[in-house]
């Protein structure tokens, strides 16, 4: 079952609420996404740190419900 | 993660200098993430050594808890996590991969 866009923005904006998020689904198949997320909360943290919290926030959906997210992570600049 | 599993990991991350954990093989990615990562590391020229976790349930779960992280491809070197494909391609582009190989005393052909 894969998840819908605004399901994820729900999700991250959830555990860092200052996130601004950005998804585009890729292949208009519901399945493919990338996310752009930029928070004040990932500066100072190595890239690893900042896609991690992402991930953590997404409750272990990734990687198995979600197959296919193209991830950044910033801050603002 | 199996005992097991973490071993044969801790082993492939400390005896080459760089290591890809993906779905596939370099030659035949079986994802398009694998394959960006591929693409990256060739066009490095750098050697690595890759694993395939399709060949390999053991080590395809655990890869994923020795890193804390959920996603395949994996980039090690020197034995540290370096990050998945998105970072890999980030990395790449501002210079800061080629960088952090050469400070490592890895030989890129680039």
């Amino acid at each position: 079952m894969p998840m819908a866009a605004d399901e994820i923005e729900t999700m991250i904006r959830a555990a860092i609420p200052d996130a601004l998020v950005e998804i585009t689904d890729l292949a208009g198949d519901g399945d493919h996404y990338a996310a752009r997320v930029v928070s004040e909360s990932f500066r100072g943290l190595p890239r690893v740190q900042q896609q991690r919290r992402v991930y953590e926030a997404l409750g272990g959906r990734m990687g198995g419900q979600l197959h296919a997210l193209q991830l950044t992570t910033a801050c603002p600049q | 993660m199996t005992e097991d599993a973490r071993t044969r990991i801790d082993t492939t991350v400390r005896s080459n200098d760089v290591v890809l954990f993906m779905k596939g093989t370099p030659l035949f990615p079986q994802c398009g993430f694998s394959s960006r990562a591929v693409a990256i590391l060739e066009h490095l020229g750098v050697q690595y050594e890759s694993v395939d976790v399709l060949q390999d349930q053991g080590i395809r779960q655990g890869i994923k808890d020795y890193s804390d992280w959920p996603t395949i491809p994996q980039l090690y070197v020197k034995g540290e996590f370096i990050g998945g494909s998105d970072i890999m391609m980030e990395m790449y582009e501002s210079g800061e991969l080629g960088q952090l190989l050469q400070d490592q005393g890895v030989a890129t052909a680039h």
